[in-house]
C-alpha cells in the first residue's frame, strides 16, 4: 500500500519499543508542585492566590493575560508555600507557583462535573478550551484556544489530529491513542464543533497498529477520517502533517489556516475530551520517561508542576551513569542541567541517554555531500544557511530562506562533518528577527 | 541533585551513524577492485605507484596542517582518497617519483591552499594529474598494454603498443573486442581500464548511497547521446579511457559539485558534452579530466541557479 507522507525527511532509529506497549501508570501523588506562569508560548499568565494561601486540585490559581495566554490550575491540593522565579525547562528561571501538597488531592468545588458536547454552541466551546488551560502539548504549547478564532474570512474545513508521534522514543500519544481513544475522539468532535469544520482527520504513522485499529473503531459512522502515515521524519510538523493527509499546501510564513486546516496534538484532544467528560482542566499529563540511562522506563501520567527528579525516582532512577538528559524526544527537546525542573503542558517525556550514547562532537567545515539538501523537508539547502550564519552573513542567509526553517533538526542529524546546523541556524534566525524588531 | 555532570547541547541529540571519516572508506573500499585489476593487468609496479601516490597525499597533508599549526584530520580519510585516485589516472609505467610530486601537488596546491577539505574549487586528483601531464608530457603519455593483450590486432601489434584505446581510435585504428574493454586488458591509465571492476565499486556506493545517481547518469547519459549525433561508437565511449572512473568516483566528489539536485544533473550533462567535444576535436585524445575540473568551476554558479523552491513557496510576481 502506498502511505501518505511529505517529501524528503529522514529516518532516524525509533527506539519506541522499551515504552510502546506499556500502559499508562499514574504517578503517586508529588509532595511539592512547580507550576511556571509560563507553561505556553505567549503572556504568561497571572497569579491570583498568594503565598499561605490553601488550593484545592483543579482550582484556578493563575489567570490568562491577553489574548494568548491561558489559565493556570492547581495540579494538587494544599498550601502555595511560594510564588518566585524557579529553573525552567528553558534553562531560565521562570516566576512559578510552588504548592507543597496536603496529601488529600481534594478537587476543588469550583470545577463542574462535565459538560454535553450536543448543548454546546461553538462559542462556548471555544470558552471552555480557554478555561481548561489548554495548549499544544505536543512540544511547541502554543494556547489551543487561539487557533479557533481565525481571521477574518477565513473558514475552518478540517481539523486535523496529529498522532504522528515522528519523535523516536516517545510513545505518550501512541498509548493516550490506544487507552483513552473516546476522549481524543470526543476533545476532535468538540474542536470541530467549535470551528463549524466538515471534516476530522486524525493522523498516525503506521508504527503504531493497534492505535489505529482502536481509532478506526471508534470513529465508524463520524465524519473523521483515520489516516495511516509513513514512518519518516518529521512526519508530525505541522505543515508537512497537513500536506501528508490533504495534499494542501501551507503557503511558507503563512499559519495552517490559510490551507483551511487547524491541527491540535491528540493529547490536547484527550485534554479537551477529559475535560468535558468530567470537568478537569489541564492539570496533569501522560509522559515518556525513556532511555538507556533510565531504569524502569514508562509511560507515565503525572501531575504537572511534579520535578523531572520525582518522575526519574518513580522509573526506578538512573541506570548507570547519565550523559544527557532531555525534555521531549531527541529530535527537538532541550537537554537540562538539573533535576528540579517541572514537568509543563507542553513536555512529552524525559529522555535519558548513558554516556557511552553522547558522542564527542568534533565539528569539521562542510563538505557539500547535500545530504542536508535531500533531508530538508522545507526544500531549503541547510548546508548553505549554516554556513552563512556561521559567517554572519544574514542578508544572505535570509534570502536563502532561513526564517522558513522550522528547526526539525533533520539536517544536523544527517550531517557527516556533524555541523551544529540547527544551533547556527536558530542563532542568525534570532539576529534576523532582532533586527527587524529595532527598525520596526 | 544530579550527582553527576551531565552533557547540555542543542538539539538534535542523535545523529546518524555516517561520517565523513566512514564516506572516504567506504570510497576507498569501492576503489579496491579497480586498483587490483590496475595491479593485475600492469604488475607490481602499479602497486608501487598506488603506495607511493597514497603515501606522499598523507604525508603532504600531515606536513602542511603542522606547518599551519591547525588540528592535523589525516584521520578524515580524504587525503587517502586524492592519493589513491590519483594513482588511478596516471599511467602504469611512470616511475614512483610522478606519483609522490603528483600528490603532494594535489594536496598542496589543489587543496590546502585553499583551507583544507571542503574549501577546495578542483578535484584535487584532477589538479595533480593536469599538473603531472602539464610539466612532464612525455611520460604522462607513456602507456603500455598489459601482457597478450594485442592478440586482437594480430601483427601490428609492435605499432600501436604505445597508445590508449582512446589514441588508437585517432589513428583510425578500430576493433578491440568489448569484451575486452569491460574487463579491462587494455592500454589507459592504472585504474580506468577495467570498468567492469569501476562498476563493482560505483554499484555499491550507489547502494550505500554515497554518491547520487543524477551526476553520473547525466554524464554518461550525455555522452551515449553525443556519441551517437557525432557518428561515434557509444559503448566504446563508454568502456574506453577514463569516463568510467571520471563519472563514478571524480564528478560525484562531494566538494567540487553541486549540492542541489538539479545543480547535479547539470553538472552531469555539462561534463558528458564536454568530453565528448574534448574527444572529437580536442588536443588530446581523451577530455574526461579537463572536463570535469572545468565543469567544477560552474559548481557555485550551478547552486546558485538551482536553488530549490521552498516548501509552500508563493510566486511573488506572476
Amino acid at each position: 500500500m502506498h502511505l501518505r507522507t511529505f517529501r524528503k525527511g529522514i529516518h532516524p532509529p525509533g527506539n519506541k519499543e522499551k515504552t510502546s506497549s506499556l500502559p499508562v501508570e499514574i504517578l503517586p501523588l508529588p509532595k511539592q508542585v512547580v507550576l511556571p506562569l509560563s507553561q505556553h508560548i505567549g503572556a504568561p499568565s497571572e497569579p491570583l492566590v498568594s503565598v499561605g494561601e490553601q488550593v484545592m486540585t483543579g482550582q484556578k490559581i493563575a489567570e490568562a493575560k491577553g489574548m494568548v495566554s491561558v489559565p493556570l490550575h492547581a495540579s494538587i491540593s494544599g498550601k502555595v508555600v511560594a510564588i518566585e522565579p524557579r529553573p525552567h525547562a528553558s534553562g531560565k528561571l521562570v516566576p512559578a507557583i510552588v504548592i507543597e501538597s496536603d496529601g488529600t488531592d481534594q478537587i476543588s468545588p469550583e470545577l463542574a462535573s462535565g459538560y454535553n458536547l450536543e448543548q454546546l454552541s461553538a462559542d462556548q466551546i471555544k470558552d471552555l478550551i480557554r478555561q481548561a488551560g489548554l495548549v499544544g502539548m505536543g512540544g511547541a504549547a502554543f494556547p489551543t484556544h487561539v487557533k479557533y478564532f481565525p481571521p477574518k474570512g477565513k473558514q475552518i474545513e478540517y481539523v486535523i489530529l496529529n498522532g504522528a508521534e515522528c519523535e523516536p522514543y516517545l510513545t505518550c500519544d501512541h498509548r493516550l491513542m490506544v487507552e483513552r481513544t473516546d476522549e481524543i475522539i470526543l476533545g476532535l468532535l468538540a474542536f470541530m464543533k467549535a470551528a463549524n469544520a466538515e471534516k476530522g482527520m486524525i493522523g498516525v504513522e503506521v508504527n503504531k497498529p493497534d492505535a489505529i485499529s482502536a481509532l478506526t473503531k471508534a470513529v465508524e459512522g463520524l465524519p473523521i477520517e483515520i489516516i495511516p502515515l509513513q514512518v519518516k521524519y518529521p512526519q508530525g510538523e505541522e505543515k508537512m502533517l497537513i500536506y501528508a493527509a490533504t495534499r494542501r499546501v501551507v503557503p511558507a510564513g503563512a499559519l495552517p489556516i490559510e490551507a483551511g486546516v487547524v491541527v491540535n496534538n491528540v493529547a490536547t484532544a484527550a485534554a479537551l475530551g477529559g475535560y468535558l467528560k468530567n470537568g478537569r482542566p489541564l492539570y496533569s499529563r501522560v509522559i515518556t520517561v525513556t532511555g538507556n540511562g533510565i531504569k524502569h522506563p514508562k509511560n507515565v501520567e503525572v501531575r504537572l508542576g511534579t520535578l523531572v527528579e520525582d518522575v526519574i525516582n518513580y522509573s526506578g532512577g538512573f541506570d548507570g551513569t547519565p550523559g544527557r538528559i532531555i525534555l521531549g524526544g531527541p529530535m527537538t527537546g532541550p537537554a537540562q542541567y538539573r533535576l528540579d525542573i517541572p514537568i509543563m503542558k507542553g513536555t512529552s517525556g524525559i529522555l535519558v541517554q548513558t554516556r557511552a550514547e553522547v558522542e564527542k562532537l568534533e565539528y569539521a567545515p562542510c563538505v557539500r555531500c547535500g545530504k542536508c539538501v535531500d533531508a530538508c523537508p522545507y526544500n531549503l539547502l541547510p548546508n548553505y544557511l549554516g554556513t552563512f550564519a556561521e559567517f554572519d552573513k544574514l542578508a544572505e542567509a535570509e534570502k536563502y530562506g532561513i526564517l522558513d526553517c522550522r528547526e526539525c533538526g533533520s539536517c544536523t542529524y544527517i550531517c557527516p562533518s556533524r555541523r551544529p546546523l540547527i544551533q547556527l541556524i536558530k542563532n542568525a534566525k534570532s539576529k534576523i528577527t532582532a533586527s527587524k524588531k529595532k527598525t520596526g | 541533585m544530579l550527582e553527576t555532570e551531565v552533557v547540555v547541547s542543542a538539539p538534535p541529540h542523535i545523529r546518524h551513524g555516517l561520517t565523513t571519516e566512514r564516506i572516504m572508506q567506504l570510497v576507498v573500499i569501492a576503489l579496491i577492485p579497480a586498483a587490483l585489476a590496475g595491479v593485475g593487468f600492469f604488475g607490481w609496479h602499479a602497486l608501487a605507484i598506488i603506495i607511493s601516490s597514497v603515501f606522499s597525499a598523507l604525508l603532504t597533508e600531515v606536513l602542511i596542517l603542522k606547518l599551519m599549526k591547525r588540528p592535523v584530520t589525516i584521520k578524515d580519510g580524504s587525503a587517502a582518497v586524492t592519493g589513491l585516485l590519483l594513482a588511478l589516472i596516471i599511467p602504469p609505467t611512470v616511475p614512483l617519483w610522478i606519483p609522490v610530486v603528483g600528490s603532494a601537488f594535489a594536496i598542496a596546491l589543489g587543496k590546502q591552499v585553499f583551507g583544507g577539505l571542503g574549501y577546495n574549487p578542483f578535484n584535487p586528483a584532477l589538479i595533480g594529474r593536469a599538473f603531472l601531464v602539464a610539466s612532464w608530457p612525455s611520460l604522462m603519455t607513456k602507456w603500455r598494454w598489459p601482457l597478450n593483450s594485442l592478440a586482437w590486432i594480430g601483427d601490428r601489434a609492435d605499432a600501436v603498443s604505445g597508445a590508449t584505446a582512446l589514441g588508437l581510435l585517432r589513428d583510425g585504428i578500430k576493433g578491440i573486442p568489448y569484451k575486452q574493454l569491460l574487463i579491462g586488458n587494455i592500454s589507459g591509465s592504472l585504474g580506468e581500464t577495467s570498468a567492469l571492476a569501476l562498476l563493482l565499486g560505483a554499484i555499491f556506493l550507489l547502494i550505500y548511497k554515497i554518491i547520487d545517481w543524477r551526476i553520473p547518469a547525466g554524464y554518461l547519459g550525455t555522452v551515449v547521446i553525443m556519441a551517437l549525433l557525432m557518428g561515434e561508437e557509444p559503448l566504446f565511449h563508454l568502456l574506453a579511457g577514463g569516463l568510467i572512473l571520471g563519472a563514478f568516483f571524480m564528478a560525484t566528489d562531494y566538494v567540487t559539485t553541486p549540492v542541489t539536485t538539479k545543480g547535479r544533473l547539470i553538472f552531469g550533462i555539462g561534463c558528458g558534452f564536454l568530453t565528448m567535444l574534448i574527444r572529437k576535436y580536442g588536443g588530446f585524445p581523451e577530455g574526461v579530466c579537463y572536463s570535469i575540473l572545468l565543469m567544477n568551476i560552474t559548481t557555485p554558479l550551478l547552486d546558485r541557479w538551482t536553488v530549490p523552491k521552498k516548501f509552500g513557496e508563493v510566486k511573488t510576481n506572476g
